[in-house]
């Protein structure tokens, strides 16, 4: 019993850390411009993408693919910022909510034209494949190699806001826009350098997530919802929000599948719909 | 002594740990010409909010004639005889300047949740706000949108929203600001010759057209009332100099 | 009062915005005129309809009220199932389905606008979706009375006014849907010209002011959502009446987000736009998404961002701005 109790909450931080990696780049940005961005989970999966693409035509080994996936699906998102987002910035939720609704459309369209529609199929290395004996329970290694990857990138983002000086100005830009650019602070420059950041690091946790998740044209839309819920619960703009609000749900998804399979989705979303109402702003969000 | 038309008594405002408004009691009697002066950061506009109820008071109570409104909602307390004007236009931009005071006319004679006859029917609304724009010297502009408008012109559309719901309190933040010295002696004259039997508290930061048209002044510092009087005790008053004009080498 | 005479009086300006106009009344004209031009596609011409009072009933929200709602779908599904169910109970007079769907989609409406009222921005979108997407789980879960991924079946319908069988070829499903359609529009169409009205569009254009003159925002706001949900679930119900059938999807985002593409594109805040606006995407769509489904999702993909970046007015703005850049030249002559 207590061997699966563990075991739920491996897994289930695993698929939290996992989430985390996707949608923290998109709280700091949501929090920093107030731009609702439902094409998030396009960049994910663009990352997963190459990533299959490099080992599968290229031949590059698996963990060479991560570092590649973070930094074109960063380059591909300061174009798309540099070009499309920035005329937004001024304009109201309801045209933000369609534009990249919009955009996700088309990189749905586009992905099933070039990779089509099927889930793509990974081969991972033989040393992530497999069990590891942890505790006293048999986790699975690829989830292991997850967490740790997670946890270095979630330890880099911490030292980098709280330690270095561009962090600083990340953090006042989050919180004060306005006051932020009275001071000096090149907030369209941090906005797209942080803009690229979070995305890169979408590509990377869609490239990461492909044996986890799995990877079809699909994505963005299937877990769009689950971006905006972790976003929406920890609050814009918190780095710490976004990863509890994550670990929540990657826990309770996975105990509530093991656990209590007729309920469904039903906990998840009902949970959500009381936090925001006694905290319109998330767990940790300003206001 | 008759009752105030709006009066506080020690009325906090807290947020968090930063007091914003300390222990403020003040009168406005009826007819009242009364100014809010102070440097920047004192909290004037927090008080309005306060008064006119966008804020919940820490501590304290807010009386509208005599009775206590401070659990009063913003929008029941404007049906009690008390209207605003905003620091920046607070207006409606799609909206014609005659769509707008018809609003909030229909507003004041309980009519803005009526959905069961068009507005076909309300031509008594319609025209109480030409009449009202004309007076304010907009009737040439009644029909475009406000967005259109000149920003003074927009800052009279701003009073003729106030003025719609029939105050018998008026409190005007910075009327003039933003507004080109000439144009805003003009707007003054307007709010001069507005009815005896309202109380007007404004806000304003040119002291010409405080000293011009305020019978009483209350200067407000830190949150705190430094002292009230004529315009005379208050241009001599030493603390308000200094307030003004610094006592010499302060952060 | 001093009595108006001048011409152009400036308060006409008001008072006669509700007056019914010769375009108007051409495009009812025509809508009946489709039962004679196109006797093939009347069920097309009907889902055209029912999706048209559906986008109607997000226009209040959206387009007048200046709320965004990822969640709309949630009443037009509860009022499919709440006429389907009765039909399938036994009870097939179609008006009584109407009028249960109206109350059942007001009640859940009313009970959300309590939620709404307290958030703003990304909390309502959330929670818009999350009541949706709880009710379309409550719905699959309750398989035994929805009939889940398979559907509401034995949806059997009576006459209308016990005289006109619905047929295979959907001629009483297309006139049955165009007399409700039409009588909804009208009560949207008053809605809207009246002082509440006014008064929506006044929270739309600044809600910081609306407090400030004397309005009681937030049972505005009810009041609109609910009804506005009382709409989408009549046009759910039309669904489930003209089609005999119920799914699961009538509760899904996809039929939430579809709503709102189809309202942009066809123009906000104008009622007209959303019913242009399911006509055309409706008719592209069955067009061009039988030929590929692929590229139907790129060109609306597309069309959508175009439609943000250049027109947002949609297509009603477009013919708007076409028509006021005639009438310059004219004037200039």
């Amino acid at each position: 019993m207590f061997e699966s109790v563990l075991g739920v909450l491996f897994n289930g931080v695993a698929y939290g850390v996992l989430l985390f990696l996707m949608a923290g780049g998109l709280s700091v940005t949501m929090g920093m411009m107030g731009f609702v961005n439902l094409a998030h989970g396009a960049f994910a999966m663009l990352g997963g993408y190459l990533a299959v693409t490099l080992m599968g035509v290229a031949g590059w080994p698996f963990l060479v693919t991560l570092p590649a996936a973070f930094a074109a699906t960063a380059a591909v998102s300061v174009v798309a910022e540099r070009t499309l987002y920035r005329r937004l910035y001024r304009a109201g939720e309801l045209d933000q909510v369609l534009f990249t609704i919009g955009l996700v459309f088309m990189s749905v369209a586009g992905a099933t034209f070039v990779w089509g529609p099927s889930q793509q199929p990974v081969q991972m290395p033989p040393y992530l494949s497999g069990q590891v004996s942890l505790f006293g329970f048999e986790a699975s290694a690829y989830r292991l190699f997850l967490i740790v990857v997670s946890g270095i990138v979630t330890a880099a983002l911490v030292f980098g806001l709280e330690h270095t000086r561009f962090g600083a100005q990340v953090r006042a830009a989050v919180d004060n826009r306005r006051m932020a650019y009275g001071l000096g602070i090149d907030v369209n420059f941090v906005f797209t350098a942080t803009f690229a950041v979070g995305s890169g690091l979408a590509g990377l946790g869609g490239a990461l997530g492909i044996n986890l998740i799995g990877l079809d044209p699909a994505f963005p839309i299937k877990n769009m919802v689950y971006f905006l819920l972790v976003v929406s619960v920890g609050g814009l703009g918190s780095i710490k929000g976004t990863l509890v609000a994550a670990l929540l749900l990657g826990i309770c998804d996975t105990a509530g599948k093991y656990y209590v399979p007729e309920a469904g989705a039903f906990t998840l979303y009902a949970v959500m719909v009381g936090v925001l109402l006694w905290r319109p702003a998330g767990l940790f969000g300003r206001r | 002594m008759s009752t105030a038309a709006l009066a506080t008594e020690g009325l906090f405002m807290n947020f968090g740990s930063l007091a914003v408004t300390r222990n403020v009691s003040f009168r406005l009697p009826v007819s009242a010409r009364h100014a809010l002066i102070g440097p920047n950061g004192a909290g004037k506009t927090t008080f309005i909010n306060l008064l006119t109820g966008v804020y919940k008071p820490s501590a304290g109570r807010v009386l509208l004639g005599g009775a206590d409104v401070t659990a009063t909602a913003a929008d029941q307390r404007v049906k009690r005889g008390l209207s605003r004007t905003f620091q920046i236009n607070t207006l409606f931009p799609d909206l014609t300047p005659l769509e707008a005071v018809t609003l909030a006319v229909c507003e004041r004679r309980g009519l803005g949740g009526a959905w069961h006859f068009g507005l076909k029917r309300c031509r008594a609304q319609v025209e109480e706000a030409y009449t009202l724009l004309e007076r304010l010297g907009l009737g040439s502009d009644a029909t475009r949108r406000t967005r259109e408008l000149a920003y003074g012109r927009q800052r009279l559309v701003e009073i003729a929203l106030a003025l719609a719901a029939e105050p018998r309190v008026l409190l005007l933040d910075e009327p003039a600001a933003g507004v080109p010295a000439r144009e805003s002696a003009e707007l003054f004259e307007v709010i001069s010759a507005l009815p005896g039997d309202i109380a007007i508290l404004f806000i304003e930061h040119d002291m010409d057209l405080v000293f011009r048209f305020a019978e009483r002044i209350t200067v407000l510092v830190a949150g705190e009332v430094l002292c009230e009087g004529t315009p005379d005790e208050i241009g001599e008053d030493q603390r308000v100099r200094d307030v003004y004009l610094g006592s010499g080498g302060h952060a | 009062m001093v009595p108006f005479v001048r011409s152009g009086n400036p308060v006409l300006s008001v008072l006669d915005k509700g007056r019914w106009r010769a375009p108007e009344i051409a495009f009812w004209a025509f809508t009946v005129a489709v039962f004679f031009l196109f006797p093939d596609h009347l069920m097309l011409g009907a889902q055209v309809l029912i999706t048209g009072l559906f986008a109607l009933s997000l226009d209040l929200l959206v387009g007048y009220t200046g709320l965004v709602s990822l969640g709309h779908a949630a009443f037009f599904g509860v009022g499919a199932y709440a006429a389907g169910l009765l039909a399938q109970a036994g009870w097939g007079e179609p008006f009584s389905g109407l009028a249960l769907a109206a109350a059942a989609a007001a009640v859940v409406g009313y009970a959300s606008s309590h939620l709404i009222v307290r958030v703003h921005g990304i909390a309502m979108l959330m929670i818009t979706m999350g009541v949706t997407i709880l009710l379309h789980e409550l719905a699959n879960r309750l398989s035994w009375i929805t009939g889940g991924d398979d559907g509401l079946q034995g949806v059997t319908m009576a006459p209308v006014l016990g005289l006109f069988g619905f047929d295979l070829f959907g001629r009483t499903a297309y006139l049955y849907a165009l007399g409700v359609v039409f009588a909804m529009f009208c009560l949207a169409r008053g809605l809207v010209n009246s002082p509440f009205g006014l008064s929506l569009r006044g929270i739309r254009e600044n809600g910081r002011r609306m407090p400030a003159i004397g309005s009681p925002m937030r049972s505005r706001i009810r009041t609109v959502y609910t009804m506005s949900a009382a709409l989408a679930g009549v046009a759910g119900a039309l669904l489930a009446q003209t089609t005999e059938f119920v799914s699961l999807e009538v509760l899904s985002f996809q039929r939430s987000a579809e709503v709102l593409i189809i309202l942009i594109l066809g123009g906000t805040g104008r009622l007209y736009g959303a019913l242009i606006g399911a006509a055309v995407f409706m008719v592209g769509r069955d067009l061009l998404a039988s030929a590929n489904p692929q590229y139907w999702f790129f060109w609306l993909g597309l069309m959508l961002v175009l439609v943000v970046m250049f027109a947002r007015g949609g297509i009603l703005g477009g013919l708007e701005n076409l028509l006021r850049f005639v009438q310059r030249r004219r004037n200039a002559r």
